[in-house]
């Protein structure tokens, strides 16, 4: 008894130690994160409207509602010619003035950042949110969840069978199936959407057991279980498609890492002691390198974001991909640049969320570059 | 310099090295006949040409050699002109400078399906009088059928499948009820020879016209034809030097960049190595793709202004590996000596840090390519493709846009999706060969 609580007591203080260094390391990740946030998204205003191509865009915009006012206007049309261009220019240049069109770029980018940051991304010019919105806003966070549902599935189902897989091979070196999978490796110098086309052709148009695309059937099943079940069989040739796109790659980097680490001395160390290589495996090989995997996952995730947009295009997944390939075609600029500045925040989130499990899995992580030990 | 002799010797024991580089090969010929055969403008125009170009192929129709695999054998296009083999053509003259010309055709059929069209095209010169021709279609049973009889233009058509009244005479569509056996219900193609015969009366002595009959094949050519007639051959060929010349610029001028500005933030170090980490952090959020996309948009979609983007985009990624290898490079014993007797910066930079990482960039920039080879692709499919060009991805573009996989037409898609493929599978196997090779430590044993 009166040896027991001491080393519980210090476990306690260890795990409050760790859990205040996490905290002041997300703290100030936090601050850094969104500041470089600020920066990517000036950049993106400054490419967008390099030349002030957006500027002439919304000039024309204005001058056309004008014109349409115009038109349907019997008192204007009754105008001698001259009196109604000057009266069209006194308007537009009225209307520049409230847009704030006719100060300088320099001044207006930073308006221009607000809005992009707090995501006033105006109004759409060609398309509409399912609720009948015009507001891009409104239209891309509608679009969110469907990418995120499918996004998140395949990013976490890569990770941990990738992992896993690699693990368990490089415990069986020079095995049959450690070849294979070895050779399968420049397989994925393909995207996922390049296999996702393979996977449509053989399962949608030749076996015909899978759908060609979308998220639901249609019309969608009115039970419950019926339209989650409808969304899981959706969802299987995608994500396939993004495993098929990165997994091979994954495992054989990840393979050859743990190689290296399992000839480390403390593991030889370990397998001598007699531990079970299921231990041996998680305790001494997978924690050291975890760091590391996080790392090289992060670099990952943020290739896969850009890959879903021609992927949800070539699956017609109703996400932000699609929404984007729908706004090409449609010249729809207002939507592109907002698609682009919420694609800015999902990869800063995702660098974010990778930067705290790193700090959470990394003893040596400290704030400032100082190590705890 | 034996150094690199002894790494190209290990690297021809690996065997996807061998493959890879045995693809790249094929690809790089493929390049050069696309270049010297070819040539960009031909491609270019017979890419752009449309209908006028194409006239004489059929729509979207899947390669002829399908026809080996096939049970039920589908015809290929068949195209004979009085042009091409002048003895089909019979002359006769008669006083007065008026003359006969029969021209026969025939037509050896032995398919078990239907044309999907078949057409007439005639050129006629002459200088006041025009010709006339009348047509005859003779099947290998006996039958004849006449078809139609008309004054000729200087360039004339006559689309057999759009006539009506022929249509009516065999009470379904002309290139079916033309080769059909006579009351088969579904229509059965009756195989053998055919004819048909033009017979035309020219008005002046000086006058003639040549006629080419065109069978719409339901395959045609090595790689098959597009929703707009023209061969896809013509952009498989083309997109190779493409493709080629994309990926590696990309990966050639990324990294070049990447390494420069690498050594550059290694050697300085303060406050320019901390600006170029800062952008390097930025540009990790930057959404690479959706600013190449925004591009495409607003400015150009030249594959070179994308190139450039591309390249201006990828400078700032990856940096801290090479970062991380120039700092200890920093440190080696030469670096040293040469700041000793005095070299300026710069020299030290360019000379002494760039050249010591050559090595290990050889492997990392070959499995970079295929990467860039597909981003093209990416970006083409997206409806952002070079709007002059034609490349593997604006051939899939085409496909999915008209259904392609919906419709059944799997050579549209198959064909220039594997030779992305192939592009993809050669560079990175002889990418990974070459990294096991260069990095040892990841060499197995």
């Amino acid at each position: 008894m009166a040896i027991g609580p001491t080393p519980a007591r210090r476990g306690t203080g260890a795990a409050t130690r760790s859990l205040i260094r996490v905290a002041r390391y997300t703290a100030t990740r936090l601050v850094a994160i969104l500041a470089t946030m600020v920066v990517a998204v000036y950049i993106v205003i400054l490419i967008a409207n390099m030349g002030g191509h957006v500027d002439v865009i919304r000039k024309a915009q204005i001058r056309e509602g004008v014109g349409m006012f115009f038109l349907n206007n019997p008192d204007v049309q009754m105008m001698p010619a001259e009196e109604r261009v000057a009266l069209m220019d006194q308007i537009v240049a009225l209307e520049e003035e409230r847009l704030g069109l006719n100060t300088p770029f320099m001044i207006r980018s930073f308006t221009y950042l607000r809005n992009a940051l707090t995501l006033n991304l105006g109004r759409a010019e060609q398309l509409f949110s399912d609720s009948g919105s015009r507001q891009v806003r409104l239209i891309l966070l509608e679009r969110l969840p469907p990418t995120l549902y499918l996004m998140f599935t395949g990013q976490i189902l890569l990770f941990f069978t990738a992992v896993f897989t690699a693990l368990y091979l490089s415990q069986r070196y020079a095995s049959t199936l450690d070849r294979i999978l070895v050779a399968l490796a420049p397989t994925s110098a393909a995207p996922a959407w390049f296999y996702g086309i393979f996977l449509i052709l053989i399962f949608a148009a030749v076996l015909k057991v899978m759908p060609f695309g979308g998220m639901v059937a249609t019309p969608p099943p009115a039970e419950t279980w019926r339209y989650a079940l409808s969304l899981l069989k959706h969802l299987v040739l995608p994500v396939t498609a993004i495993m098929m796109g990165a997994v091979f790659q994954a495992i054989y980097f990840w393979r050859t890492f743990f190689l290296i680490f399992s000839r480390e001395d403390y593991v030889e160390m370990a397998k001598a002691k007699g531990l079970s290589s299921r231990t041996v495996e998680r305790r001494y090989i997978l924690r050291p390198t975890l760091p590391a995997i996080v790392t090289a996952f992060a670099f990952m995730v943020i290739a896969l974001w850009t890959g879903a947009i021609v992927l949800e295009t070539v699956f017609r997944w109703p996400g932000l991909g699609r929404l984007l390939w729908q706004a090409i075609g449609l010249y729809d600029t207002p939507v592109i640049v907002g698609a682009q500045v919420i694609y800015a925040y999902l990869l800063a989130m995702t660098v974010f969320v990778l930067e705290i499990v790193y700090a959470i899995l990394d003893p040596r992580v400290g704030v400032g570059g100082r190590s705890e030990q | 310099m034996s150094s690199w002799r002894a790494r190209f010797q290990e690297l021809s024991r690996y065997p996807s090295a061998v493959a890879g580089g045995a693809i790249i090969m094929l690809l790089v010929l493929l390049a050069v006949y696309a270049l010297i055969g070819l040539g960009q403008t031909r491609a270019v125009t017979l890419w752009r040409g449309g209908e006028g170009v194409w006239e004489l192929n059929p729509r979207q129709a899947p390669p002829a050699w399908l026809n080996f695999f096939l049970k039920v054998k589908r015809p290929p296009t068949m195209l004979l002109g009085s042009a091409s083999s002048p003895e089909l053509k019979d002359r006769e003259d008669f006083e007065g400078g008026d003359a006969d010309i029969t021209i026969t055709f025939p037509v050896d059929f032995q398919y078990d399906e239907f044309p999907r069209e078949v057409a007439v095209f005639m050129t006629a010169d002459f200088k006041a009088l025009s010709p006339h021709v009348s047509f005859t279609w003779r099947t290998p049973d006996g039958r004849e059928y006449p078809l139609l009889g008309q004054r000729l233009r200087a360039k004339d058509a006559y689309r057999i499948s759009q006539d009506r009244r022929v249509t009516e005479m065999f009470g379904r569509e002309a290139h079916i009820g033309m080769f059909a056996e006579p009351g088969s219900d579904p229509p059965r193609p009756l195989k053998g020879r055919y004819e048909l015969v033009v017979d035309g009366v020219v008005f002046e002595p000086e006058s003639d016209f040549e006629v080419s009959f065109v069978l719409y094949g339901q395959l045609h050519g090595l790689a098959g034809t597009d929703h707009m007639r023209r061969d896809i051959t013509v952009a498989l060929i083309w997109g190779a030097p493409i493709a080629m010349a994309f990926g590696l610029l990309a990966a050639v001028g990324s990294t070049l960049t990447t390494l420069l500005l690498a050594a550059i933030a290694a050697w300085y170090r303060g406050w320019v190595d901390g600006l170029i980490q800062r952008l390097n952090e930025v540009f990790l959020i930057v959404p690479g793709l959706v600013v190449l996309i925004m591009v495409g948009m607003l400015y150009s979609r030249s594959i070179w202004v994308i190139l450039g983007v591309v390249i201006f985009m990828g400078i700032f990624t990856g940096i801290r590996t090479f970062r991380a290898m120039f700092l200890q490079v920093k440190e080696a014993p030469y670096v040293e000596a040469a700041r000793a007797y005095g070299a300026s910066n710069p020299r030290i930079v360019f000379l002494y840090l760039v050249p010591r990482v050559i090595p290990v960039l050889v492997p990392q920039f070959v499995t970079l390519i295929p990467g860039f080879v597909f981003l093209e692709a990416t970006l083409a499919v997206l409806g952002l493709g070079d709007p002059i060009l034609p490349t593997w991805g604006k051939v899939l573009n085409d496909a999915f846009s008209n259904g392609a996989l919906y419709a059944g037409h799997y050579y549209w898609v198959l064909a220039p999706a594997s030779l992305l493929m192939f592009t993809g599978l050669g560079f990175a196997m002889l990418g990974f060969a070459l990294d096991r090779v260069f990095n040892p430590r990841l060499r197995e044993q």
